[in-house]
C-alpha cells in the first residue's frame, strides 16, 4: 500500500537529484507513483489522470525538485489539489419549501434507509418537525427496517404496505405532512443499479412527481472503479444535488469521493460513520483527500 | 487500436482497462508482465492475439488458485449432515438475499434447509430473512432482535439436529473488519458452534460486494483471520461494476469464489464458473 508515498517519493527524488538533472522526465516518473496510489485509493483511472497531470505542472511551477524536502512538497500539492477538486467548503443541504422534501436515491446496500433515520434525527434535533416516507416496496422487510428507525428517533413514518405504486405512496405522505404540519418530508427509495431501466423510470417519476427541495445520491465509500458510471447515470436521469458517502467508519480510503466529484460536479454533503443513528457528519474535503492519500 | 503489434502503449492501454475493472495494481502487473514475457518470446504477437491471450492468462490465475469451476451444481457433501453454512461480510453486500437464493436452491434440490437469524442487531434483519423462509419455504430459527448471535447459531445447528435437516444457513449481522469487537463476536459465533458440532461449520462463506474496490482485499484478509473463510459469493455483477476484484481476490487468496449473485430475484444466483466469467467480464470491458 502506499501509507508511505510521501517516503516513497522522497526516495525517488533522491535517486533523481543523485543524477543531478532536474528535467520534466524526472518528475513524470514520480507522478506516475502518484497515479498509482490514488487508483489503488479507487479514484478512477481517468479522474487520477486528471490529477496527476496538474500536479505535474504544479510541481515544475513550484520547483519542487530543488525543495528541501521535495517529497514532503509533492504531497502537499497533490493534498491541495485533491482539496480544490472536492469543493473546498462544506456544504450543507436546501430546506426550503413547506414542506422541503428529501429524496434518497443510490444503489442497493449502500446505506439509503440508515441515512433517512439518521438525516431524520439530525433535522428534528434542529428542531424541525419530519416524516420520513417507505418508497421501497421491493425488499423484504424494507418498510419495517424504516419503521424500526423511525420508531428509535422519535420521527413518524408514512408506509402503505399494500399499495405498489412509489409515486402515490410518497403523493400520499406528502399530503398527510400538509395534513400533520411535517415541515420536512424525507423519501427513501428501494436500491437500483444505474442499467435497470424500469427502475430508473420509477426513481425519475418520484423525482418529477415530488419536484424535490434536494435530491441526495448515496454511495458506499467502498466503491470502486465503477462509482464514475453509476454517478453519471444517476446525475443524467436524476440531476440530483449532492452525495452522501457511507461507512466511512471503516478503512476504505474513499476514491470514490474524488471520482464522482471528477465527472459530476456536486457536492457531497453528509458522510454517514457507522450504524447507529447519531453516525452522521457532515463533509469536509481537506479531511477526505487526507484520507484518499492515507495520511 | 490501428496497432498491429503489443507494444509499450497498447500494455499501457491495457493496464487501463485492467485498473478499471478494479483488478487491482498487485494483479494488473502481474498479468502484464506476463503478457510482457510472451511477447518477448513470441516475437511478434499482434494486438488481434492480444485477447485470447488476456483470457488465457486471466482464466490461467483463476485456475491456478483453486477457483476450480463448482460444477457440483449445489450439490451438498454426503458424508457432512447437516452441512453448516455460515456466512459472513461487511454491511450491505447482499449476505441475507444470498441466503435466501442460497436456501431456494438446496431445497430446489429436495434438501432439507433450515436457517438461522443470526443478525439480530440491524433493524428489521430478523423479519427481512424470516421472509426469505417464507419465500423458499423452510424454517427460520430466531430468538428476535438484540438476543444473542452465538445462542440463535447454537440452537438453529441444535434443531437442524433434531430435525435431521440437510444444511443449516447462518445469517450474521454486516460488520466491518476494523471493528475488533464485532470481528470478535463471529469467531465467538463459531466457538459455541463447535461446541455442538466440532466440525462445523463446514462452510464459512464471505460475501462481496461485485461493485468493491480494493476494500475487498483486505475483508478477504480480515474476515479470513477472524473466521477461516472457506468460500466466496460475489454480488451484484448484474450491475455495470466489471467485478474485477473476482480476478484480484482469485489471485491473491488461496479460496475459491463459489457463487455470484446476479440480481435480487430467487433464482438470481449461480455456481461460479470460470470460463463463463471470463466470457463475461470481456463483454464488460
Ligand atoms: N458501518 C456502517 N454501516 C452502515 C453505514 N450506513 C449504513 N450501514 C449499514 O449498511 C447496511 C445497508 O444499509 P441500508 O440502509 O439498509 O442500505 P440501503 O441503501 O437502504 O439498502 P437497500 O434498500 O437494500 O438498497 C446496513 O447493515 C446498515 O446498518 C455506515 O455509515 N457505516
Ligand atoms: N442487483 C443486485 N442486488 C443485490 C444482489 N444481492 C443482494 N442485492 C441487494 O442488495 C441489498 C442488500 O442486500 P442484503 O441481503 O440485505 O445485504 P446484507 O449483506 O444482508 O446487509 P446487512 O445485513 O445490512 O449487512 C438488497 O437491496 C438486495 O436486494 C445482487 O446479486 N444483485
Ligand atoms: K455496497
Ligand atoms: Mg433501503
Ligand atoms: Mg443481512
Amino acid at each position: 500500500m502506499f501509507e508511505n508515498l510521501q517516503d516513497k517519493l522522497n526516495q525517488a527524488f533522491k535517486t533523481l537529484k543523485g543524477q543531478g538533472r532536474i528535467t520534466e522526465i524526472n518528475v513524470a516518473t514520480t507522478v506516475k507513483e502518484v497515479r498509482r496510489a490514488l487508483t489503488d485509493a479507487d479514484v478512477n483511472y481517468k479522474v487520477a489522470k486528471e490529477v496527476t497531470d496538474r500536479v505535474k505542472e504544479k510541481a515544475l511551477d513550484r520547483k519542487v525538485l530543488i525543495a528541501v524536502e521535495p517529497g514532503q512538497l509533492f504531497v502537499k500539492i497533490v493534498q491541495e489539489e485533491l482539496t480544490d477538486l472536492m469543493g473546498g467548503e462544506a456544504q450543507s443541504i436546501n430546506l426550503k419549501g413547506d414542506p422541503a422534501i428529501i429524496l434518497i436515491a443510490g444503489l442497493q446496500g449502500s446505506g439509503k434507509t440508515t441515512f433517512s433515520g439518521k438525516l431524520a434525527a439530525y433535522l428534528k434535533k434542529q428542531g424541525r418537525n419530519v416524516l420520513l416516507t417507505a418508497c421501497d416496496i421491493y425488499r423484504p422487510a424494507a418498510i419495517d427496517q424504516l419503521k424500526v428507525l423511525g420508531e428509535q428517533v422519535g420521527v413518524e413514518v408514512y408506509a402503505e404496505p399494500e399499495n405498489k405504486n412509489a409515486v402515490e405512496i410518497a403523493q400520499n405522505a406528502l399530503a398527510h405532512a400538509r395534513k400533520t404540519g411535517k415541515k420536512v418530508v424525507i423519501v427513501d427509495t428501494a436500491g437500483r443499479l444505474a442499467v435497470d431501466e424500469v427502475m430508473m423510470k420509477e426513481v425519475e417519476n418520484l423525482k418529477r412527481s415530488l419536484n424535490p427541495t434536494e435530491t441526495l445520491f448515496v454511495v458506499d465509500s467502498m466503491t470502486g472503479q465503477d462509482a464514475v458510471n453509476t454517478a453519471k447515470t444517476f446525475n443524467d436521469r436524476l440531476n440530483f444535488d449532492g452525495v452522501v458517502l457511507t461507512k466511512l467508519d471503516g478503512d476504505a480510503r474513499g476514491g470514490a469521493a474524488l471520482s464522482i466529484r471528477g465527472v459530476v460536479q456536486k457536492p457531497i454533503k453528509f458522510i454517514s460513520t457507522g450504524e447507529k443513528m447519531e453516525a452522521l457528519d457532515i463533509f469536509y474535503p481537506d479531511r477526505m483527500a487526507s484520507r484518499i492519500l492515507g495520511m | 487500436v490501428g496497432k498491429s503489434t503489443v507494444d509499450e502503449e497498447v500494455l499501457d492501454e491495457l493496464e487501463e482497462v485492467l485498473i478499471t475493472s478494479d483488478v487491482g495494481v498487485g494483479t494488473t502487473v502481474k498479468i502484464i508482465r506476463r503478457i510482457e514475457d510472451r511477447v518477448a518470446r513470441d516475437k511478434y504477437v499482434s494486438t488481434n492475439e492480444l485477447d485470447n491471450i488476456l483470457r488465457e492468462e486471466i482464466a490461467g490465475l483463476l485456475a491456478e488458485n483453486k477457483s476450480i469451476d463448482v460444477d457440483d451444481d449445489f450439490a451438498l457433501p454426503v458424508d457432512k449432515k447437516p452441512y453448516v453454512i455460515m456466512v459472513v461480510g461487511v454491511n450491505g453486500v447482499g449476505k441475507t438475499t444470498t441466503i435466501g437464493k442460497l436456501a431456494a436452491q438446496f431445497h430446489k434440490r429436495g434438501y432439507k434447509v433450515v436457517l438461522g437469524a443470526g443478525d439480530t442487531f440491524r433493524a428489521a434483519a430478523v423479519t427481512q430473512l424470516k421472509l426469505w423462509g417464507q419465500r423458499v419455504g423452510v424454517p427460520v430459527i430466531e430468538h428476535g432482535m438484540n438476543t444473542d448471535p452465538s445462542a440463535v447459531a447454537f440452537d438453529a445447528v441444535k434443531k437442524a439436529v433434531d430435525m435431521n435437516a440437510d444444511v443449516v444457513i447462518i445469517d450474521t449481522a454486516g460488520r466491518l473488519h476494523t471493528k475488533v469487537n464485532l470481528m470478535n463476536e463471529l469467531s465467538k459465533i463459531k466457538r459455541v458452534v463447535q461446541k455442538f458440532l466440532p466440525e462445523a461449520p463446514h462452510e464459512v462463506l464471505l460475501v462481496l460486494d461485485g461493485s468493491t474496490g480494493q476494500n475487498a482485499f483486505i475483508q478477504a484478509t480480515e474476515f479470513t483471520k477472524a473466521t477461516d473463510v472457506t468460500a466466496l459469493a460475489i454480488t451484484k455483477l448484474d450491475g455495470t461494476a466489471k467485478g474485477g476484484v473476482v480476478i484480484g481476490i482469485s489471485d491473491q487468496f488461496r479460496i475459491p469464489v463459489k457463487y455470484i449473485g446476479v440480481g435480487e430475484k430467487i433464482e438470481d444466483l449461480q455456481t461460479f464458473n470460470k470460463m463463463e466469467f471470463v466470457d463475461s467480464f470481456f463483454k464488460k470491458i
